[in-house]
């Protein structure tokens, strides 16, 4: 209501405190920040310790002050709090993006080298078989494969259980003892949320080195496994929400058409939160996706492609991830080094490990994002429809 | 195809709450019976009774015997699901499915029983019952467009033409207007009045103007104070309810005396 300086400035009864209340246009936060800038620089190159980082923090911390007392004095003092709290604000949006934006920078500037040369999509397509030392090849085909085979295995193991325990307790745990049973269940998976990935991955080991009595087994399956007791609790949190938003008044419609129970769950209540479970999944899907742990324990590792789930060891990026870069520098005694099978030469490059660690770390968030694209496309093709 | 139902004994419960106490009434084929009273007597309880609604509620029953055609909807070995396939529900705030289009909503009760349908019958299925609900010339033009997307009366109507096409004898209707600004109540009243000629309708409502215009007969449930359950005071011809009303109580209340 005191948006208009005219009215304001001139009316004493509008004002609370005494002083005029009025509202300035935005630039005026340009001059004052201008001011602190400036004050930074002068304070910080007196005390010799001029630095861009330096300059934006004290900058900014000078800005509150100056910004408030500027607003205080031309503004009123309601008008000044506002512009304190949105600087704030501000800031805060700004030092939650630093870490996101600095990571995605620092995982494209390290790994979009090694990722496109020595021609793109070589990287992708090889695998380590036969790469030793400082060699500049080799590539991440094999930990691809193991990793999307993997998760899928987690998925098909998580989802339909997920998914049927959410169910239940939305559609069935609702009353009497059943109702006793759902809060036990909903316990239980509060419990599984908070599980350490690396107990998950004891898990599928000791599960599966009981069932075949074979201490050394390492298979894909039991990574799936494995990853699968993380990811059902997160599937049943999120669809369990997601189906509880479907409002009551869908299932009566349903009910009151003769729609049996069954086909009521089916076809209106997953119908519609359909677009939610899907983002649920994905999400379960893109914090499992990651883990190394439990990994390293089930599945171990392997430098060449092994697309079955149920036979051997299997290479995932998470894991390729780390032992290329447990590796370390590599040593090289000549320019170039002959592989001793193939009698190719390969250039030698002391840093190799890093950068094919670098190229995979990008692959994965590559991974994830695509995945999460791929989610969004879904949901926006089966959310509810509005318009006329 | 409009059936008369004969109610006898029923109490209805919330889990160990009795909400409404010894109900026996008869409603008759081929007219509207309008319930009112005053807000938590159980009227909407009584009629979502009538076709197995109320156990929908986690600890909901009722006792007694509700009869159309001769056979008990509450006797053993007998499916809600069938029950509500032959008595329709309209409620309070208009529900289209928001996934389908308006010709989907019509065709709800068909498609998600999985029922096979050529394409000329539901046309025809679609056709006819839009306009049994008075809503075939605003919409023929697209009937592919989201059932969400109509205003909030036209929502009503398509609720209550997806209700008819599942071809009930009852239609139950639960303060269908009480949504709705004064034309769409209008369409929606005068939809009624012609929809008396092939069901039963029973319709709950606040407003005694709405239940004078559209009923045959009313019904007034009351309650003796809060915990206590409801009861059917009085029902009669509608003409003689607010005239001429037999119970004092009944009389109170229409005359805004109540309370």
């Amino acid at each position: 209501m005191s948006a208009t300086p005219a009215r304001t400035a001139s009316s004493g009864l509008v004002t609370g405190s005494g002083a005029s209340e009025r509202r300035l246009p935005w630039y005026h936060l340009l001059l004052t920040a201008a001011i602190a800038i400036a004050l930074a620089a002068i304070v910080l190159v007196l005390f010799d310790s001029f630095s861009i980082g330096g300059l934006v923090v004290l900058g900014y911390v000078l800005h509150l002050v100056i910004g408030y007392g500027y607003s205080r004095i031309r503004e009123g003092r309601r008008w000044a709090n506002d512009r304190f709290a949105t600087l704030l604000v501000f800031g805060a949006f700004a030092v939650a993006m630093i870490p996101l934006i600095s990571l995605l920078w620092e995982v494209l500037h390290r790994g979009l080298g090694k990722l496109i040369s020595p021609y793109p999509g070589y990287f992708w397509t090889a695998d380590m078989a036969g790469v030793v030392g400082g060699m500049v090849s080799g590539g991440i085909a094999h930990a691809i494969v193991g990793t999307l085979l993997i998760t899928l295995g987690a998925s098909i193991i998580s989802v339909p259980i997920g998914l049927l325990t959410a169910i239940f307790l939305v559609e069935y745990a609702r009353y009497g003892a059943l109702r006793v049973l759902g809060r036990g269940i909903t316990f239980l998976v509060d419990v599984m949320t908070g599980i350490p990935s690396i107990v998950a991955g004891l898990f599928g080991l000791a599960l599966f080195i009981t069932i075949t009595n074979d201490p050394g087994i390492r298979i894909g399956l039991m990574g799936s496994v494995a990853l699968s007791v993380l990811m059902v609790p997160t599937v049943v949190r999120s669809s369990e929400e997601m189906l509880r938003l479907v409002p009551l008044e869908l299932r009566e419609a349903a009910y009151g058409l003769g729609v049996p129970k069954w086909l009521t769950i089916v076809k209106v209540v997953l119908r519609t939160s359909i677009a939610g479970l899907t983002t649920g999944v994905t999400l379960a899907i893109a914090r499992v996706i990651g883990e190394t742990a439990p990994l390293l324990l089930t599945v171990g590792a392997l430098p060449m492609m092994n697309g079955n789930l149920f036979s051997g060891r299997m290479q995932t990026l998470p894991t390729f991830i780390n032992s290329q870069y447990r590796s370390g520098n590599a040593v090289c005694n000549s320019d170039a080094i002959t592989n001793p099978i193939t009698h190719m030469q390969y250039a030698c490059s002391t840093t190799i490990n890093y950068d094919r660690a670098w190229a995979a770390a990008l692959t994965l968030i590559l991974m994830v994002m695509i995945l999460n694209i791929v989610a969004r496309l879904v949901s926006r093709l089966f959310a509810p429809k509005l318009g006329r | 195809m409009a059936q008369a139902i004969n109610v006898e004994d029923l109490n209805i419960y919330y889990g160990d709450f009795l909400a409404v106490e010894d109900v026996t009434v008869t409603l008759q084929p081929r007219s509207v019976t309008a319930l009112i009273g005053p807000s938590g007597c159980g009227k909407s309880t009584f009629l979502r009774t009538l076709n197995r609604m109320h156990e929908v509620i986690p600890g909901a029953y009722a006792k007694g015997s509700v009869e159309i055609e001769g056979s008990d909807i509450y006797g053993p070995g007998v499916d809600p699901v069938n029950v509500r396939r032959r008595v329709g529900m309209v409620f309070q705030k208009p529900n289209p499915f928001p996934t389908m289009s308006i010709k989907d909503n019509v065709l709800a009760g068909v498609k998600l029983n999985n029922k096979r349908i050529s394409r000329s019958a539901s046309e025809e299925l679609v056709e006819t019952s839009l306009k049994g609900a008075n809503l075939w010339e605003e919409v023929k033009d697209r009937l592919d467009k989201p059932g969400l997307g109509l205003s909030g009366g036209q929502q009503q109507r398509l609720c209550i033409a997806r209700a008819i096409a599942v071809k009930p004898e009852v239609i139950l209707m639960d303060e269908p207007c009480s949504a709705l600004d004064p034309i769409s109540t209008l369409a929606i009243e005068d939809l009624i009045h012609e929809m008396k000629q092939d069901f039963t309708i029973v319709i709950v409502t606040h407003n005694m103007q709405q239940a004078s215009r559209v009923s045959d007969r009313t019904g007034f449930f009351n309650i003796a104070g809060t915990g206590k359950p409801g009861h059917l005071i009085e029902i009669d011809e509608t003409e003689k309810m607010f005239t001429n009303p037999s119970n004092s109580q009944t009389e109170d209340y229409i005359s805004g005396r109540f309370g």
